[in-house]
Formats: C-alpha cells, structure tokens, sequence
C-alpha cells in the first residue's frame, strides 16, 4: 500500500521526464570525460549553438517534428560547424578560441534568422522549436525518451568498442599516430560522438545550458579517481543524478524550470566534489597542508634541539 | 519612416562599433571565450538589479551586470587556480551555473513582467528604438542609442589613454609586469569594460549575438593587417558595414535583425579568408600551385647541371626522354619544358635541352642550398 501511495506522488510524465533527463546524464557525463581530459570541454558549447540552424532546416525541408528528423539536421549543423573551427584554425592564424566564438554565434544568428523567417509566415507547427534554445524538460513525451535512449545508447556502445583506441587518444596523440592507429578518423570520430551526445539533449535542457552537462559530471568525476574507466562510470553516475535530482526539485514548486535546475544539481555535485574529494580536494588538501607544516615544524624543533645538543657536548667535552 | 530606418542604423553602428574595439584585445589576448561567458553569466545580475529597480532600463541594471561579469571572471579564475580544474572547464561550469540562476530568478518570481529570456538572449534590434530617452519633455533618441554612444566613448577613452599599457599587457604581459605596469589591472579594467558593453548590447542585439560583434570584425580584421591600430581601425570599420548591411538585408524579408547581423559576420569573414592577399585562401593555394611549377623547374635543371659535359649528357638531355629520367608524366615534362624554356633557364637545340647561364647558376645555387 505504502509504495502504491509513494508511486501517485510522481505522475506518469514526471517519471517519463526523470528517466529521460538520467539518460541524457548517463550519456553526456560518459562521454563528457572525454571532453574534459582533451581539453575541449567547451566544443559542446559550440555544437549545441550550431545546431541550431539545422534544426530549423530540417523542419523547414520535411515539415515534421519527429525528434530523430530534428536531431539529425542538429547533428549536420552542429558537426558543420566544428568542421569549420578546426579548418579556421589549421589555415590561420586565428586562434582557436576566436575561431570557436565567431562560428557558435554566428550559426546561432543564422538559426534565428531561419527562425523569424517561418514564425512570420505563420507556420503553426513550428511552435516548440524555440524549446531547443531554452530547452523544455516538461514536455518530454515517451517517443523523446526513446530518442535519447537508443541515440545516446548507441554512442555509448561505440564508445566501449572504441575504448583502447579513445583512451590512447585522450592521453597520448603522438604516440598512438607514431604506432599506426587513424588518429585523425579518430578525431572525427570523437567528436561525432559529442554531437550526438549533445543534440540528443536540446530540446529538454536548450542550447545555452546543455554544453554544462557535458563539462560537470565530468569535471566532478575527475576530483575522484585517477583511472579513466572509473572516471567515465563515476561521471555516467553524477549526470544521471543530477538529472533525476533536477527533476524532481523542479517539480515541486510551479515555475522552476527543469533545465536550469539539473545544471544547478550538476553544479552542486561539481563543487561537493572539489570540496571534499580524498586525495586532490580543497579540503584534503589544507588538511595536508596543515599535517605537513606541523610534522615540518616538529622535524625542525627535533633538529634544533638535537644541533644544540650537539654543540653542548661539543662544548663540554673541548678541552678548556 | 526615414527616422526609424535612422534610428536603426545609428544604433547598430554604435553598437557595433563599441563591441569590436575591445574585441580586438580579446582576440589578440586568446579570451573571447570569456565574452561568451560573461554574455550569459551577467544574466542573474541583471535580474536581481531588476527586482530591485523595476525598471528594465535604469542604469542600475548596466552596473549590477558588470560587476556579474567582473565576478565570473573572478570565479573562473579562482577554480583554475585551485589546479582541479583547466581553464576551458572552469568556463564551462560557471556561466551555465550562474545563466542557470537567472533563467530559475526569472521564471520563478518574473514570470508576469516585462522581462523575459528570450528578450536577454536574443534581443531585437527592431524594437530597440521605441524606448525613448527624454530629458525635460524633449525626445532626444533612443536609450541604446545613449548607453552605446556612451559605452563607444568609453571604450575609446580607455584604449586611447591605456593604449601603450594595453599593447604591452597583450604582446608580452612578463615584460609588462616587469616594468611595472600592472597587467593585471588592464585586464579587469579590460574586463570591466567587456561586461559593460555586453550589457548595454543586449538591448539591441540580444546576448548570445554580442559575441558576434566581439569576435566577428577583429578575427576578420587579424587576418588583414599586422599593425594594432590598424587592426583597430579596420575592425570598427568591418563592424559597421556588418551592421548596416545586415539590417539592409533583414528589413525587406521581417526576419531577425541582430541574426542576420550575425550571419553577414560570417559570410564577410568567409569573403575576405578567400581574397585576403598573402594569408587567404586562394592566394596560398595559388603559392602552392606556383611552388610546383618552380620546384619541377629547378629540378630540371639539375638534372641538366648534374649531366652536363659527360658522356651521357646527350642521352640525357634529349626531350623526349627527358620524363622517363626525371619519372614524370610525359604531358607535365612538356609544360614544365616550355616554363623553363620562357624562362630562358634552358636553350632548345635540335631536340636537345642545353643549360643556358642563367639556368646553370640556378642549378649551382639550389645544390648549395
């Protein structure tokens, strides 16, 4: 009885919403540690920015707004786009991170010209691809879970196919081209892997925000451990947290939307993380500190007193 | 109907104008990825001086987003410097986490006034005009207009007075710390004025665009000149007919001003990384192509030089063999013999190639080399 009145309290939608939003954090904290450990944790940033002029593309091509269609032309733009920095970036002089800044904004410009464009031709069926910049967790349906469910799975299972091969790369490029693995195909492949982690995630978190969910969990994963497999679970484990945790908290009261308060979740476990990990936290760490500086101290005191010591022998036993 | 298309323009070229001269610090320094942090971070302060002022245009509102901004980039300091965490993380945790705090700010407690998300982040150029700055009764413009003149000036004032602090800070911020002046401090004022101008934009061009017009002209305007003020110069230059043409091209279509601002970036920035001369593209594929030529002709007269006056010298300098000694296809050895000959590297007798002098000392020299 008492677990039937507990499954009341969280309604069908709610439940849909909650595993979606632990399945898109299992994807992207999985594949986030990648991001983190290359460096590249805002290229999600960028992607997630990119692809919004697919999006409305692919809506304006077929009409529909069937997720796989719209996650799809996300995936093109967002894929695109970051073509396009690294070609910037290989052919000029221009750095990477000017590079990275010209192409989300602009690509997100175009996506909202395409936008206006079809608003004001008064298509009422575009409405609700605005959510794919503010992102609406609420509206999740069964078929979105699905999506992200056989989409972000999929990545994963490459993921673990591909491990010795991603785990060379992340920690030794020159290395693993010096021994003959495609390391460029690789590349590619990679970053394949965090479009699709990142589109499958726009509609219910939005552009702006969904770039975090790939940084956070991992970021909160590395303070832990200094193994990768562990990291990556660990991660896979923080997302799928904070997304559970984040939906609930957002539906407790009206008008706290879920989006923004899964990051917050994430950003709670990041700074928890930091705070309290053994070994490299802050607090560890100052405690270290602390047990260094007295046993130092104590060396010290033993070494004056054993030189003074020392030089009263000296002293006593000179011949006066 | 000539005064709002006035209005308009007269707000996108401020606007544009105050974004790209400290862009072009951001550029030069590798921190335009703070901009689009801050454009997103200075949210929750904007909020907070609204609830405290209720008045989506007070001032107050400029301030409180600017010392947003100085704090994230505070914080983003602060996390790097624990050694947890890299830059490019600390950047992506704390602007989603404090957006976060302020799309929550607004919802929750905003939901019924006159500021919504859409408003912060996408901003519309379009509309910018109808709130009117009037002093004693007197229409005299719209506010953007006012608060991106003064955000222009500014930003003017502290590159022209700073300028020889700035330049030194951004080329080589050791020996400017060495000498004394303060690199540190250029770099918050710097920040400063950053968070500033993204505040005052986003009225106009809306949060995310902003980083459009701060990256956009000075990364166009990098790969055009060598020289700081000129890169200045030009990236005022290039912001302002980004601005003006991409409004041109929006009006008669009603699509969104400040995205096709953005759009025209990119398309401008495309245009001039195809012609730029020296550094674009199709001047370093015709390098290329011109490289082959000249690298075939050099080695054809080596093959000349290494051969001449031995007994086999007439075997090898016959024409029609020349491709199978130098393993080329023959249809290339035909052109690269008809350059070298018009270059008057080589001399044609009967159906042999002789060296000319011209040709022997280039031979000499590229051995040498």
């Amino acid at each position: 009885m008492e677990n039937l009145h507990f499954l009341t309290r969280f309604d069908y939608t709610l439940i849909i919403v909650a595993l979606g939003a632990a399945l898109l954090g299992t994807v992207s904290g999985a594949l986030g540690t990648y991001a983190v450990l290359r460096r590249q944790s805002l290229l999600g940033d960028a992607i997630s920015h990119a692809a919004l002029p697919g999006i409305v593309i692919a809506f304006m091509l077929t009409g529909s707004k069937t997720p796989l269609i719209l996650v799809l032309g996300a995936a093109i733009a967002g894929w695109l786009g970051t073509l396009i920095i690294l070609s910037i970036v290989r052919l000029t002089r221009i750095k990477y991170d000017s590079a990275f800044s010209l192409v989300l904004s602009t690509f997100f410009g175009f996506g909202l010209v395409l936008l206006t464009q079809i608003q004001r031709n008064g298509d009422a069926n575009q409405a609700g691809l605005d959510d794919f910049i503010f992102g609406q967790a609420a509206t999740m349906l069964k078929r979105d879970v699905l999506t992200i469910g056989i989409l972000g799975g999929f990545a994963l299972v490459i993921m673990l196919i591909l491990w010795k091969e991603l785990k060379l790369l992340v920690f030794d490029e020159g290395f693993a081209a010096s021994i003959g693995f495609p390391t460029r195909v690789l590349d590619i492949l990679l970053t394949s892997l965090f479009v699709i982690a990142i589109v499958i995630g726009l509609q219910a978190v939005g552009a702006v925000l969904m770039s975090a969910m790939l940084v956070a969990p991992a970021v909160a994963a590395r303070q832990w451990t200094d193994k990768i497999s562990l990291m990556v679970l660990l991660a896979a484990c923080f997302g799928a947290l904070a997304g559970v945790s984040g939906t609930f908290i957002s539906s407790i009261a009206v008008g706290i939307p879920t989006g923004p308060t899964i990051i917050l979740c994430a950003t709670v476990i990041v700074g928890f993380s930091i705070a309290f990990a053994p070994n490299r936290g802050l607090l560890w760490n100052s405690i270290r500190q602390h047990r260094n500086r007295r046993s130092l101290k104590i060396a010290t005191a033993k070494l004056i007193g054993a030189a003074a010591t020392k030089n009263q022998i000296k002293n006593d036993t000179r011949p006066s | 109907m000539i005064q709002d298309h006035l209005d308009i323009i007269l707000i996108a070229i401020v606007t544009a104008s105050a974004c790209a001269l400290p862009g072009v610090f951001l550029v030069l320094r590798r921190m335009t990825l703070m901009s689009d942090a801050i454009s997103h971070a200075i949210l929750p302060g904007i909020v907070l001086a609204f609830f405290l002022t209720h008045n989506i245009s007070s001032p107050l509102l400029i301030l409180a987003a600017a010392a947003t901004g100085v704090l994230t980039v505070v914080f983003v300091e602060l996390l790097q410097k624990t050694k947890l965490v890299k830059e490019d993380a600390a950047i992506g945790l704390v602007f989603p986490a404090l957006f976060s705090i302020g799309v929550i700010l607004i919802s929750r407690f905003a939901s019924n006034v006159h500021l919504d998300t859409d408003a912060v982040l996408l901003g519309e150029l379009a509309y910018a005009r109808f709130n009117r700055l009037e002093i004693f009764g007197y229409d005299i413009g719209p506010i953007s207009f006012s608060v991106m003149g003064g955000m222009l000036l500014l930003n003017l004032a502290f590159i022209l007075i700073f300028y020889k602090e700035l330049k030194l800070a951004t080329f080589d911020a050791s020996l400017a710390a060495t000498l004394g002046f303060a690199p540190t401090l250029i770099h918050y004022g710097l920040m400063t004025l950053v968070s500033m101008t993204t505040v005052g934009a986003f009225d106009a061009v809306g949060s995310i665009l902003v980083v459009a017009l701060i990256a956009g002209p000075p990364a166009t305007a990098y790969l055009m000149t060598d020289s700081l003020a000129r890169m200045l110069i030009l990236s005022v230059i290039i912001g302002c007919v980004n601005a003006v043409s991409g409004y041109l091209l929006a009006y008669p279509f009603g699509v969104s001003i400040a995205g096709t601002i953005a759009t025209v970036t990119f398309l401008v920035f495309g245009l001039i990384f195809l012609i730029v001369p020296n550094r674009g593209l199709i001047a370093i594929a015709r390098r290329h192509i011109r490289q082959k030529w000249e690298f075939a002709q050099t080695m054809l007269v080596i093959h000349l030089f290494n051969h001449e006056g031995l007994p086999e010298a007439h075997e090898e300098s016959e024409i029609a063999h020349l491709h199978e000694h130098l393993q080329w296809e023959p249809t290339f050895a035909t052109r690269v013999v008809k350059q070298a000959l018009n270059n008057r590297y080589v001399s044609q007798e009967a159906t042999q190639l002789m060296l000319t002098d011209r040709g022997r000392s280039i031979a000499q020299r590229a051995l040498v080399q």
